[in-house]
């Protein structure tokens, strides 16, 4: 991206791949957005922080993403004036960004909907979590908002309320219908129900276990949080890991992308009125689970990436039981997916359904696996490769139908090319220290570290303080550019399509309320 | 059709012997005998996430996959409080999720029990207690059952679900 015309000073930022910051004002953080959408730049992440302790006023950080890299746009915010520019009319994902920079540090944007994002009448409306003043450990009660859902008038319109608590075995949201007949005029997602305190308890955290809390913003993406944020502690106490272990470091990712796509594609089939999809799927799953019990110590592969390298090796034999399940994989998958492509009923219901069309993806930033359906055919592990991939390389799988059946294609060539990557990866593992100590980190300096996980890019921005501890901590997860989408991808569908296409998106919860 | 029935041929029966229930994990015994007189071997449960992130889930999903089969051991997971016998809750209980979790406890019918899952669900886990966090569940509304582990693995649920619904033994509690 070339901002040479904008005047400011750039300068190189620690992280896992090619990034830059850049200090703006605020009207230059707005002419800067616009430049970087113009040259097909895509927002990744908003979030601020409290730096009154170091008299810096607020910082309210804009990270961007073009084929160069990221760009990390920083602006002060003096304490006493604590509003900016309202980027969502460039970035439309921004909106509920700085809503919830809004209810956690009370820095706002100047923006016509105030409404709160993660405030949900659970502390006091004028105390902010995220301000270093905050009383952390304070007990509030519980409370309950009355929040102004946009309402569609009409004759015949009405309204179907949905949630928190859904009728699966799934994460808690609120959903709120307009409809006619069977026919969605419009969704409206009220989340934040989840919301945990995450980035509060990051603060003062020993940066060296933060790997911990990192790897459970969302648990079925734990692999690529932990590397993430370790990626970003690496780049700011400049130590690298051992080849070794970051090629282990991809095979646990790989393996992640594989089991979360097994399992979502089970239930794709069960939601479709498919039930043997789910249940052979589901048993594909749990074979590569439980192979992950034997190579990470944990089905899920929790906390087996750590700052430095990883927890263990391959054990003895890994690499042929490995090949043999790879094997197995493909030969199974083969089968199921001619299976699932020649079953018309399933076909009926995933084609033409939840469409969101290359130009919305491109224009609301649908990020991830969803948006590789909708042709945006981006990828970290391709555009900025970091070891192994560098020398693995990735087929980028892309497909543009945008439709529930073209996020299944996308899943299905996923797993294909993450199985051959797992082989790459065990017949090529290089030599190293599986875990090398990692410096102290300098106090006050900021990377980023930034992965893509199986739904799509997991960024983990980390600042740290003195004495090793971390100053602030924002984990973003692509759900929350994804969540918004989904709102547009269901107009026009019937009701008992949403369950479907909320599947096909798998979006997470706790990643976006954090 | 016929290659679908060559594949379920081909996979064949799957299901494991299930685990004997973990009498250790029961931290109430408030009801034990009453429930096991009502249901028999028959159970519903009603899922409740208040706050996870989500790790949780995913083995509770794997209770369904064929090797641990868990309707074949007549436990059915349901869509509504009002069906259920057991509520299985994941936590730490954020605080915007307690208005929901004690509405869901109420209008579960008696005689009922709680079983709550994961480091979280049993002590706050990582996320301890804070200004949007409360908790362990029994925080909250009464438990009868914990399930330790991050996420406990299916079989580790499969012992705990399956000490609730047993009477209690004597010695526990």
């Amino acid at each position: 991206m070339d901002l040479s015309r904008l005047k400011f000073a750039t300068a190189t930022l620690p992280a896992g791949v090619p990034a830059r910051r850049c200090s703006v004002d605020g009207s230059g953080l707005l002419t800067s957005c616009r430049v970087a959408w113009e040259q097909g730049a895509r927002l990744v992440a908003l979030w601020g922080s409290d730096d009154r302790d170091r008299d810096r006023g607020f910082t309210l950080a804009v990270v961007v993403r073009d084929a160069d890299g990221l760009v990390m746009f920083e602006h002060t915010l003096p304490a006493a004036d604590s509003t900016y520019p309202d980027l969502s009319a460039v970035f439309p994902a921004a909106g509920r960004m700085q809503r919830a920079t809004f209810d956690l540090l009370g820095i706002a944007a100047d923006s016509d909907d105030q409404r709160p994002w993660v405030w949900q009448a659970s502390w006091p409306i004028d105390c902010y979590p995220l301000r270093r003043d905050f009383e952390a450990l304070a007990k509030w009660q519980p409370g309950q908002e009355e929040y102004a859902f946009v309402r569609v008038e009409g004759d015949g319109v009405h309204e179907i309320p949905v949630g928190p608590v859904h009728a699966g075995i799934i994460e808690p949201g609120h959903f709120r219908f307009q409809v006619v007949g069977e026919k969605v005029l419009r969704l409206e997602e009220r989340l934040s129900f989840v919301h945990k305190g995450i980035e509060k308890r990051f603060e003062g955290m020993s940066a060296a276990t933060g790997h911990r809390l990192a790897g459970r913003v969302s648990g079925d993406s734990t692999v690529a949080y932990a590397w993430a944020y370790s990626q970003a502690l690496e780049a700011i106490a400049e130590t690298a890991p051992s080849p070794r272990a970051s090629w282990l470091r991809a095979l646990a990712l790989e393996r992640e992308r594989i089991a979360n796509h097994l399992g979502d594609l089970g239930y794709l089939g069960n939601d479709g009125g498919f039930a043997f999809g789910l249940s052979q799927f589901s048993r594909l799953k749990e074979q590569v689970l439980r192979t992950n019990l034997a190579l990470f110590g944990h089905r899920l592969g929790m906390d087996y990436v750590v700052p430095g390298g990883v927890t263990r090796d391959l054990p003895a034999g890994g690499r042929v039981s490995i090949a043999d399940e790879c094997s197995m994989l493909e030969r199974e998958i083969r089968v199921l997916r001619d299976i699932y492509d020649e079953h018309d009923g399933l076909q009926d219901r995933f084609r033409l359904c939840g469409i969101v069309s290359p130009e919305l993806a491109a224009k609301l930033g649908l990020t991830g696996l969803a948006g590789r359906a909708s042709g945006q055919a981006h990828d970290v592990r391709r555009d900025f490769p970091a070891p192994p991939y560098d020398t693995l390389g990735v087929n980028v799988a892309s497909v543009s139908a945008g439709d529930v059946a073209a996020r299944v294609a996308v899943r299905f060539d996923e797993i294909a090319e993450s199985l051959r990557l797992v082989r790459a990866i065990v017949d090529g593992l290089p030599d190293g220290d599986l875990v090398v100590d990692v410096r102290e980190p300098k106090a006050f300096r900021k990377g980023l570290g930034y992965v893509e996980g199986w739904r799509g890019p997991v960024l983990v921005a980390l600042e740290c303080g003195p004495d090793g501890a971390v100053r602030r901590c924002h984990p973003h997860d692509p759900s929350v550019a994804n969540w918004p989408v989904l709102e547009h991808a269901v107009i026009g569908n019937i009701v008992p399509d949403f369950p479907l296409i909320n599947k096909s998106f798998n979006l997470s919860y706790s990643g976006q309320d954090l | 059709m016929l290659h679908i029935l060559r594949q379920i041929a081909r996979t064949g029966i799957r299901t494991e012997d299930p685990p004997a229930p973990a009498h250790d994990m029961v931290v109430a015994t408030r009801l034990h005998e009453a429930i096991a007189r009502t249901l028999g071997r028959a159970l519903t449960i009603r899922h409740v996430d208040a706050g996870s992130c989500n790790g949780c889930e995913l083995e509770i999903h794997a209770l369904a996959n064929p090797y641990y089969n868990i309707e074949g051991l007549g436990i059915k997971f349901v869509a509504s409080p009002r069906h259920a016998d057991l509520l299985l809750v994941t936590g730490p209980v954020s605080k915007h999720m307690a208005i929901a979790l004690k509405r869901t406890y109420e209008a579960t019918p008696d005689p009922k029990l709680v079983v709550a899952v994961g480091e979280c669900g049993c002590s706050g886990g990582i996320f301890g207690e804070s200004y949007a966090s409360l908790g362990a569940v029994r925080n909250v509304i009464p438990v009868d059952v914990e399930i330790p582990g991050c996420p406990p693995a299916p079989t580790a649920l499969l012992q705990g679900i399956l000490a609730a619904i047993s009477a209690a033994k004597p010695g526990i509690g």
